[in-house]
């Protein structure tokens, strides 16, 4: 099997530099790029299988990368990377398209980890990021106004989510259930999916005052 | 533009009359004409509310600045003056058969003082609502072009502040001249029993004219306040960027040559940052349960210099209960860094519900056999659990050779 091809889309050199550096062990880093338009013209040029994206750059930021890309090149996949783990961040990026968001802290072989299953079409969450969608479902919907199905999270779904929070594995996390790794991953990506269309008033509120601001 | 788009403005380009049809338009993408046939019709249907909306919203909804194209023709020209001034007599009159015909009317002596008074604040009205916003760059002199009406060379200078003056007299004495008529019409002048009549006349009058600048005045003092406090809060986030980050980053200069401590260094600056950041405020983080786990993290982090992340969902405020459950969280951290600090980051985990409040505090060390405790390791696992134990709470320990340790504390609302 051949290697997954990133690209590295952020406005930092320095980082650029130190993630490239990181990754070199894993997988292909087929390009680098630091504005919105240079990001698109990469992305289109090379077709990466991941594409790194840093959230906040001048010009809308990783977003308006996804926004211009996502229908035209629907096999590059988009890993969003932020020093923030501001839930309005969080929410705008993963709504936009995303299929999972780490903050740049994470180690090297953990980034790899994440940027293989973002390519294989998986979820990619964080402990941060799980707490996060745990807290923006918890509580009642509005009666009436919401869609049951994408506003709710199974029970099973909460418990997946609760042992990211915790900081178990996927593979511990199958163990501890008692179901297959590929069970835990359809977890995850179902949550994603609801993260993405739910109209659950936090989200949509978070998603919003994110759009105002750029 | 999208900013635009979703506030609504007073249209600065295409408006007939305030503008204020042309940016209804503007905001709901729709033709302008639509507009302004539905306020029309409004305006016969409710027998004049529609205008009286309309002039409300000319007041309180913003104005956008013109843009202005070189080669366009300059806007206020003496023949534009002319057009206002008969267009708000025209409105005016309007309005008053519209009255007629509902049968709110007193005297038909009313029209004419009425129409001219009407076209004369129109005309002030209009100058003060516009000027009042552009008004921030000197003119500093004004080319003939400007006032002959021809078309303008270059963009650059405004030719209305130069006509302004003129069109506030002409606008200034219609309505003095408004009242006037009124004022013979009512016979005011020959009989001293009206003059009271006189007397309000003069205050309406007084008002028209000197409404529209006291409402710029207003308008330029909440600019002005605002450019105040944005130069202070620039100040206040410069002194603390000063007092907290530049410091750290000429310690972690010193101390380049310790990884350990630069890290340490870095993340309570971020911790710090983001709590900054967060804008709670002193009072709200003493009362809160979420924050005093955050900040018993912090503390075992900075005491042993190994990171501890936290994650917590939910929160309640403080009290006996929940402070005997932040203490037993730190004791489990602290053993948590003792034990299997060298393996890497410790996670602290808090789901807070009105039912019941779980801390999870988990490592990556070697992990042991709980049927094999270590004797000493089971002194800190009774201290915690007694300490949850007496305030009606549970801990559990879990563990196995190489898969690290989990401290899992419950307490139940009571």
């Amino acid at each position: 099997m051949s290697q997954t091809t990133v690209a590295i889309v952020d406005d930092h050199a320095i980082f650029r530099a130190g993630v490239r550096a990181e990754l070199e062990s894993g997988v292909e880093v087929v390009g680098e790029a630091s504005t919105v338009r240079e990001a698109v013209a990469l992305v289109r040029e090379r077709r990466p299988d991941v594409v790194l994206l840093d959230v906040h750059m001048p010009d809308g930021g990783g977003q308006e990368v996804i926004r211009q890309t996502l229908t035209e090149i629907p096999d590059t996949r988009f890993l969003a990377l932020s020093v923030s783990d501001a839930p309005e961040d969080v929410v705008a990026i993963v709504r936009t398209g995303a299929r999972g968001y780490v903050t740049k802290t994470i180690s090297g072989p953990e980034l790899i980890d994440a940027i293989e299953r973002v390519s294989q079409g998986d979820a990619v969450f964080s402990p941060q990021l799980a707490g996060f969608v745990l807290d923006a479902f918890a509580g009642r919907t509005d009666p009436g106004t919401t869609d049951a199905e994408l506003d709710l999270l199974t029970p099973r779904e909460q418990e997946v989510l609760r042992l990211i929070a915790r900081g178990y594995l996927y593979k511990e996390i199958a163990r501890r259930l008692g179901i297959s790794i590929k069970t835990v991953e359809a977890h995850a990506s179902s949550v994603l999916r609801k993260l993405q269309l739910s109209t659950r008033h936090e989200l949509s509120r978070w998603a919003a005052e994110r759009d105002l601001i750029d | 533009m999208s900013l635009d788009r979703r506030r609504l403005r007073r249209a600065g380009d295409g408006a007939l009359l305030g503008g204020v049809c042309a940016g209804i338009a503007h905001r709901l993408d729709i033709d302008p004409i639509l507009v302004r046939i539905a306020t029309v019709i409004l305006t016969v249907a409710t027998g004049g509310m529609g205008a009286v909306a309309y002039g409300l919203l000319w007041l309180i909804v913003p104005g956008t600045p013109k843009t202005r194209r070189a080669g366009e023709e300059a806007k206020p020209t003496s023949r534009h003056t002319w057009l206002i001034g008969a267009g708000f007599g025209m409105v005016t009159l309007g309005l008053l058969f519209i009255f007629r015909e509902l049968g709110i009317w007193w005297s038909d002596s009313l029209v004419w003082p009425t129409v001219l008074a009407g076209a004369g604040a129109g005309l002030l009205w209009r100058q003060f609502s516009g000027s009042g916003e552009s008004e921030d760059a000197a003119e500093p002199e004004t080319p003939a072009w400007a006032a002959s009406g021809e078309r303008r060379p270059a963009v650059r200078s405004r030719p209305r502040s130069r006509l302004g003056p003129y069109r506030g007299a002409f606008g200034f004495a219609l309505v003095i001249g408004a009242a006037m008529l009124f004022l013979y019409v009512q016979g005011a002048f020959s009989a001293a029993s009206e003059a009271a009549l006189a007397g309000v006349t003069l205050i309406v009058v007084l008002g028209l004219i000197l409404a529209p600048l006291w409402v710029r005045l207003a308008r330029n003092l909440g600019r002005e306040r605002a450019e105040r406090i944005r130069s202070q809060e620039r100040a206040e986030v410069a002194a603390h960027l000063h007092d907290s980050v530049l410091q750290t980053l000429a310690l972690m200069q010193k101390k380049s040559d310790d990884p350990r401590q630069v890290s340490t260094l870095a993340r309570r600056q971020e911790r710090e940052l983001r709590e900054w950041l967060s804008g709670k405020s002193e009072r709200e983080r003493e009362t809160s349960l979420a924050s005093a786990l955050e900040a018993a993290a912090a503390e075992v982090e900075e005491r042993h210099g190994v990171p501890i992340d936290a994650v917590t969902v939910g929160d309640r405020p403080l009290d006996e209960r929940t402070v005997a459950l932040v203490a037993a969280s730190r004791e489990a951290m602290t053993n948590a860094v003792r034990y299997a600090g060298d393996a890497g980051t410790i996670r602290l985990y808090a789901e807070i519900t009105p039912e019941e409040t779980q801390v999870f505090v988990r490592d990556r060390g070697r992990g042991f056999d709980l049927d094999a405790v270590p004797e000493d390791r089971r002194g800190v696992r009774d201290s915690i659990l007694g300490r949850m134990e007496r305030n009606g709470g549970a801990a559990e320990v879990r563990s196995g050779i190489g898969e690290g340790t989990e401290i899992e504390l419950t307490m139940e609302t009571k």
